[in-house]
């Protein structure tokens, strides 16, 4: 891999120097924007972890808080028992398995196996939590106390999702992901090629998985008290598809264009109309789906498309002539 | 005990077979993977429980009006928001993302609604809730009637797809829409036909639902997912097999909510969905996945 050459080192220089920047935040506003911030960061790391998946490959997952919530439940039962990077650890591997599980029952079939059992499965994990906590437990809810501040939290998802996007970035030069895109473009040919197609998309899945439970496990400690259906509130999965869908999630920084205006959107929303929010919610989702099918980055290369179009066709003729 | 459990579960089986084959329809016949289809269901409950409480109509007259109005209003649904996606969609992947998008948009929008009219409680009415013996059983009055008329309507929507010239037309467009047009079929048509007739059977189980259980604004997705489920059972596009997959889903959820925990119906739902899944994902009776 071409880890030392210039096309390389740049972008994650450029990267490095934002993220340093990004850390410094917290020292110079109040705590209203770093709440702000919170959500915008993590956010933004679902998005991208959704889109990593669900970009190339089209595969819709409406589980993100599935595995969103079982980072946080992990928090709030070990969370007391082990020290936080131990917890963090036990959340990972916790998303990693029913991943895995996910993954290895519905991605060998055609895609919409996978979409219907995304769909409930948060209703099933929700009831099956609750089940265990009245049945074998004896407690319903619970309260994560830890000695965990705003700014160590903003910190942790920052580096989180700086990491999501070094992975991203090598991913996209890496052989896994070229066979992924081919998966998404055409999965017959792509067999054709050699490539195992359920385990590429099975590795994908699990790694997306990895990064949503870890943003649970780290955004739990804020909220003190979590039941199940906090935990896992549906709601959480539809806002980071619109999000994915508005920024553009066939790249790798698209999901961000979406992220940022949705959450201040949001933001404005929950506190004016607290009643109405799934039915706007609902309503911003139908005018992206219908009038912004690519999202805004689809948007972007519609307009740039010509000019590359007439590059790409000259390069094509020029190798084609020499070929023959 | 036991005979109860079994009856129980035939009534509420035979809901989801009538839920089911509606959504076979929309799925078959229209390829619209319409996953705002359990909100319908809950959106005809909430009507059956105004029309008898606010207005005194019995639900079984109420489908006079219900069956019509839910099927116009799904003419329109397909008309106004899915036209443009099937003309815009290049192949059958693609239209099925763009209506899974689109109907989950719907989805939030729908239950948005009936949580500003009708908040998060539980409803359910009183009719005819008188206690019947049958089989050494004793069971309401109410889901016996429920289950006659599912009986009823499904075989009525059966007959109209197996023997009326429209069924027919239906069924052609559900096996390949390129080739029924070569014979003359208004593909389009027949696609519009299909989704509002689903919706109209979606409308039918939420009546007859409302009648026996207790139902809230947030129960669409559960009926969706156990619809799905049982269209996949059943083989995509086949009515009888969503009939049988429907009886086995609600008699097993029935056993074990007698025998072992209520609250593990929805993981009764997905280990029967799993088992399916691993053993034969082209449904009990369909055909080899192409």
């Amino acid at each position: 891999m071409s880890i030392l050459k210039p096309d390389f080192i740049r972008p994650v220089g450029i990267g490095a120097v934002i993220f340093a920047a990004l850390a410094f935040l917290p020292s110079l506003v109040d705590s209203y924007y770093m709440s702000l911030a919170i959500s915008i960061v993590s956010f933004a790391v679902l998005a991208t972890a959704w889109s990593m998946f669900s970009g190339p490959t089209r595969y819709i997952s409406l589980a993100t808080v599935v595995f969103f919530g079982i980072g946080a439940y992990t928090v709030a039962v070990l969370g007391e028992v082990l020290t936080f990077p131990l917890v963090l650890v036990c959340a990972g591997l916790a998303g990693t398995v029913i991943a895995l599980l996910v993954g290895f029952s519905t991605l060998r079939l055609a895609g919409v196996y996978f979409v219907i059992f995304t769909f409930g499965l948060t209703e099933l994990v929700r009831q099956v939590v609750s089940w265990y906590e009245v049945n074998v437990t004896r407690e319903m809810g619970r309260y994560v106390f830890l000695d965990i501040t705003q700014n160590d939290i903003y910190w942790q998802l920052l580096a989180l999702f700086a990491v999501l996007l070094l992975t991203g970035f090598i991913l996209g030069r890496s052989r896994l992901g070229f066979a992924l895109r081919i998966i998404g473009e055409d999965e017959t040919v792509a067999k054709h090629c050699g490539i195992d197609v359920t385990r590429v998309k099975v590795a994908l899945f699990v790694l997306s998985a990895l990064f949503m439970t870890l943003t649970g496990a780290i955004m739990a400690p804020r909220w003190t008290y979590i039941d199940p259906v906090i935990a896992f509130n549906p709601m959480l999965s539809f806002q980071v598809v619109i999000m994915a869908l508005l920024g553009g999630p066939r790249r790798l920084l698209g999901p961000l264009l979406g992220v940022i205006p949705l959450t201040l959107l949001f933001e404005v929303l929950t506190a004016s109309f607290p009643n109405h929010f799934s039915i706007q919610l609902g309503c911003v989702f139908m005018v992206i789906v219908y009038l912004l099918p690519g999202g805004v980055v689809g948007l972007y290369e519609k307009y740039r498309a010509p000019k590359k179009r007439v590059l790409a066709t000259d390069q094509n003729a020029k190798t084609g002539g020499s070929t023959a | 005990m036991f005979s109860y459990a079994v009856l129980s579960g035939i009534t509420l089986g035979g809901m989801y077979a009538l839920v089911a084959m509606g959504l076979t329809l929309q799925y078959g016949v229209s390829r619209i993977m319409n996953l705002a289809y359990g909100e319908l269901v809950i959106v005809a409950s909430f009507i059956a429980f105004v029309f008898m409480t606010a207005l005194g109509i019995n639900p079984l007259i109420g489908l006079l009006i219900i069956i019509p109005a839910s099927f116009a209003l799904n003419w329109v649904i397909y008309r106004v928001l899915l036209t443009p996606l099937v003309a815009r969609a290049k192949n059958r992947g693609m239209l099925e993302v763009d209506s899974i998008l689109a109907t989950f948009g719907l989805l939030f929008i729908v239950q948005g609604v009936l949580l500003v009219w009708f908040g998060g409680n539980y409803y359910s009415y009183d009719f005819l809730n008188n206690a019947v013996d049958i089989f050494g059983a004793t069971i309401a009055a109410n889901r016996l009637v429920a289950l006659g008329f599912a009986v009823v309507i499904g075989l009525g929507f059966y007959l109209i797809l197996t023997r009326t010239r429209m069924g027919t037309a239906l069924r052609a467009v559900a096996v390949d829409p390129t080739s029924a047009r070569l014979v003359a079929i208004d593909v389009n048509f027949a696609s519009c036909f299909a989704f509002a007739l689903g919706g109209a059977m979606a409308a039918v189980g939420g009546v007859l639902v409302s009648m026996f259980l207790t139902f809230s604004t947030s129960m669409g997705v559960v009926f969706t997912m156990k619809a799905l489920i049982v269209v996949i059972m059943g083989g995509v596009g086949n009515m009888l097999g969503a009939l049988i997959a429907g009886l086995i889903l609600g008699v097993a959820e029935s056993l074990v909510a007698t025998y072992i925990d209520p609250g593990l119906t929805i993981a009764v739902t997905y280990v029967i969905f799993l088992l399916v899944l691993l053993i034969k994902p082209s449904g009990l009776f369909g055909r080899a996945a192409s």
